[in-house]
């Protein structure tokens, strides 16, 4: 065949001297070093290889180089397709400030009938309708959303126990699916409920407009009932009970629970694993407490660290890969997000992890007695008396004055995490996002001192953790690839 | 005259002519057609016989080639009675018909099963535009292959506006290595066609831009051809990228196939396909043959890392036995019926009828590894066994 060329002949070889592509690095404590571009591809490099690669002596005959051009971090003059990638990649990965308002939370209650020492919204027991929302403030707040460019989003009641308050949560369903309709617009709906009043006649209603229940789910009934304290000891059994009916009528994936990590969780992920898998969850999203609302009158939320926390994580994420080792599918859900945007160009929409922040943007939320919000921390910390992320009122306000306020603006162009003291140069930079509310509730500023911050300690503390996995065990690692949401 | 393959002729009173004529099979017996010619002669009905050729070895039967044995009412042929050649260029009964648009190419892969001639082939325009508007109006899909399709420009992209308007609900996809979309106006003016539906299915074969450009045997390809993926992307015009598996793309399959999902994730559909033993891949096939235990393993992680980063992905050409089970889910009955090879064993196989075969051309390279399966239904059922996807 001596018509065809070799291999050799289509690299140029003498013009073999690379330029360097933007990028950063993190030591790993393995030694080995973490580095990530513009766009977050990523590579763990040994420390030669880094070496060789950052002083320019990498030689294409390598395995490294290849990666390293192939992922965007060293530019050839063989190809120069590269930058028409990044460019796109970019471009994908900023996709969401195109979108508006992708999630619009109603409490159209602060009721509740369960006492939780750790509730972040401080809900109220008082049995008065001045923590109802009321149909005018409902229909004023669908008014204003359906006045948004928004094409398509997602409308979830909360509380409170919204079921409280389910006569409005019908008025809300229905009038929003007639304003989509005749606005072209789709409109989708989840109910966050503890499942203590679910009757059958909201199930029939959920099953008739397509909508969803979200949960809690703290552990075994002895954990849940000491987190979750409601009259007649019997959270655990409400809620279980509720997820089985739930399931049957609407089918498997018509309810998702959370659980919340509180000290007595600390040694029992296992149990609490456990429990999500007896009622035929197969998802559960590792949460710690956030700094809002009785969590923080109760000292709960300082009843443990971080780095507690992330030792309940860890033991948590193995035993979960350990299960789909054997065959059974199981996701955790914060790991999920984070290798959304480590594994794809794409942004990932769980709005903690956005930069630039989605408070106000992706998420709004019209609180019971009509204020705006940026987003649900927003309202909890206003429930302990700081409005500073109140973005207006659904009576008063326009929708351009509700999203152009001074406060939202400042809080989000001031946290972009290029920007960003100490997130500028970190080499996870694109697996994280800005929380400007998490930061102003623990350090009276919305970029905070990030060596300081609790989020920053987890975040760092889930990205080493997840990249470890991936390096050791090659099998965890398509685990966790398959992680991977949509 | 009409000089077949196999040591037969088709006999008949060709009228005179162009350079061919282009008819449609009226009625068909074991050796004789009636063809209504209509393209390349004044309009008339001939009726011609297949007979053994003078020059044949002694053969007890007339043997026909497997394409031309099938041949039947409502099917196109084209005469060529100055070289005595005979093409089929539409079979009703086929599920998917490709036209040959051009012999031209500007690549030159390793592993072409047409290889490129450096002809002056515009009559096949001619032809095919000659039978769009003869085309039954409920046909499924048509496809059109090269060559290079596209280099034939202007010409070829009248066929795809006349397509539109005579068979708005065919499927049409287009086999093009894409390079020619590298040029903002080629790629604005395919988008400007406006067909309903339109892809282009474009092979890529590495994250690597020497290794792509080996493959096909120009230098500057790969940058050429992600950049046309690219512009076609952004006019949102559907996009297929194809990949032949065999020794110099599955070094780095998984790898690239996370350079897929990373860079290229708008593309519509990712097909990995495996080798067909034609044109120059029958010469070359020492060099480019993987045992396919080989690859089985790089072949279910390229799968799943598409699918799981939210790709639609499809394994093309290979029988499930050859495939792990995880990747056996994203197999496609790809094989035209013609070309399509099973062995004895597989009669007692339990996803014989989910299986697409292997070519006929690989069968001996194949047959070592071809091992009945036997599971139980409920694997079998993970097994995508029809999805009206393009064929090869």
């Amino acid at each position: 065949m001596a018509r065809f060329k070799p291999l050799e002949e289509f690299f140029a070889q003498e013009l073999h001297e690379y330029e360097f592509l933007p990028f950063k690095f993190h030591r790993l404590k393995t030694g080995r070093v973490f580095v990530s571009n513009i766009v977050g591809e990523w590579l763990v490099l040994d420390t030669q290889t880094f070496e060789l690669f950052t002083s320019s002596s990498l030689t294409p005959a390598s395995a490294a180089y290849a990666d390293l051009r192939a992922r965007h971090f060293l530019l050839d003059r063989d190809s120069g397709v590269a930058v028409d990638l990044l460019t796109v990649k970019l471009r994908q990965r900023l996709q969401h400030l195109r979108s508006v308002f992708g999630l619009a939370i109603f409490v159209v209650t602060l009721r509740c009938e369960h006492a939780c020492p750790y509730c972040q919204v401080s809900r109220q027991s008082d049995d008065h309708a001045a923590f109802d929302m009321s149909p005018a403030y409902a229909d004023a707040a669908l008014k204003l959303l359906f006045a948004s460019p928004a094409r398509e989003f997602k409308i979830e009641f909360q509380g409170g126990e919204p079921l409280l308050n389910f006569g409005l949560i019908q008025h809300i369903v229905l009038e929003a699916k007639r304003l989509a309709e005749v606005s072209g617009k789709s409109v989708s709906f989840v109910i966050t409920s503890n499942l203590a009043l679910l009757t059958d006649d909201v199930l029939a209603f959920c099953a008739e407009h397509d909508i969803l229940l979200s949960t809690s789910l703290d552990g075994p009934a002895e954990l849940h009932n000491k987190n979750r304290p409601r009259r007649g000891n019997n959270s655990h059994q409400l809620a279980t009970d509720g997820i089985r009916r739930v399931q049957n009528r609407l089918g498997a994936d018509g309810v998702a629970a959370l659980m919340t990590t509180t000290k007595a969780s600390l040694d029992r992920v296992v149990d609490i694993i456990d429990e999500y898998r007896s009622q035929d969850l197969h998802e559960i999203f590792l949460r710690p407490l956030s700094p809002y609302g009785f969590a923080v009158k109760t000292k709960w939320f300082k009843a443990y660290d971080q780095l507690e926390w992330l030792r309940f994580y860890r033991e948590g994420l193995r035993y979960i890969i350990d299960l789909n080792r054997r065959g059974e599918r199981f996701i955790e859900l914060y790991a999920s997000t984070i290798l959304g945007k480590m594994l794809t160009s794409r942004p990932g929409n769980y709005v903690d992890m956005m930069n630039p922040a989605g408070i106000g943007s992706r998420v709004i939320v019209f609180n019971y007695d009509g204020d705006i919000y940026a987003s649900d921390e927003a309202r909890m910390l206003a429930e302990m008396g700081d409005k500073t992320f109140r973005l207006g009122n659904v009576g008063a306000d326009s929708l351009a004055e509700v999203v152009l306020s001074d406060s939202l603006l400042d809080a989000v162009e001031g946290t972009v995490l290029e920007s960003a003291p100490m997130c500028s140069d970190c080499a996870f930079q694109h697996y994280c996002g800005a929380d400007p509310v998490y930061h102003h509730a623990t350090q009276g500023d919305p970029i905070g001192h990030k060596a300081f911050s609790g989020f920053c300690d987890r975040q760092m503390g889930i990205f080493e953790e997840l990249i470890e996995l991936m390096e050791a065990d090659p099998e965890a690692a398509r685990i966790l690839s398959s992680w991977v949401r949509q | 005259m009409i000089h077949l393959s196999g040591g037969c002729k088709l006999a008949g009173e060709w009228p005179v002519s162009g350079p061919s004529i282009v008819g449609e099979v009226m009625s068909r017996d074991a050796d004789q057609l009636i063809i209504d010619c209509f393209f390349g002669c004044e309009r008339q009905t001939v009726t011609a016989t297949f007979q053994l050729s003078d020059d044949a070895s002694p053969t007890p039967q007339l043997a026909l080639s497997s394409e031309l044995s099938h041949l039947g009412v409502g099917d196109f042929i084209s005469i060529y009675p100055k070289s005595g050649r005979l093409r089929v260029l539409f079979r009703k009964e086929s599920q998917t018909n490709n036209f040959l648009v051009t012999e031209v190419c500007d690549n030159y892969c390793l592993m072409c099963s047409q290889p490129p001639r450096k002809v002056n082939d515009e009559r096949l325009l001619d032809e095919i535009a000659a039978i769009v508007p003869r085309l039954p109006k409920d046909l499924h899909e048509i496809g059109f292959t090269g060559g290079e399709p596209t280099l034939r420009g202007e010409r070829f992209f009248s066929i795809l506006r006349l397509l539109r308007d005579e068979l708005p609900a065919t499927a049409v996809h287009v086999l093009s290595n894409g390079r020619a979309f590298s040029r903002p106006e080629l790629a604005q003016a395919w988008a400007d066609i406006r067909h309903p539906d339109l892809m282009v299915g474009i092979p890529i074969y590495s994250d690597q831009s020497d290794i792509h450009d080996y493959v096909v045997q120009a230098d500057g390809a790969f940058d050429e051809t992600v950049r046309g993926v690219l512009n076609l992307k952004a006019l949102r015009q559907a996009v297929e990228v194809r990949i032949v598996l065999h020794r110099h793309t599955i070094g780095r399959l998984e790898k690239f196939a996370y350079f897929i999902a990373r860079n290229l994730s708008a593309v519509d559909h990712v097909a990995l396909m495996g080798l067909e033993l034609m044109g120059f891949a029958v010469a070359h096939q020492d060099d480019l043959w993987i045992d396919p235990r080989e690859h089985e393993r790089a072949i279910t992680r390229a799968a799943q890392t598409l699918a799981w980063a939210g790709l639609r992905v499809s394994i093309y050409n290979l029988p499930l036995c050859v495939l792990s089970a995880d990747a056996r889910r994203y197999a496609i009955r790809s094989i035209s019926d013609w070309k399509r090879e099973y062995w004895q064993a597989c009669s007692e196989c339990s996803l014989r009828e989910k299986c697409g075969g292997a070519f006929f051309s690989s069968r001996n390279r194949m047959e070592p590894y071809i091992a009945p399966i036997r599971e139980l239904v409920e694997s079998a059922d993970s097994v995508i066994v029809e999805e009206p996807a393009r064929r090869a």
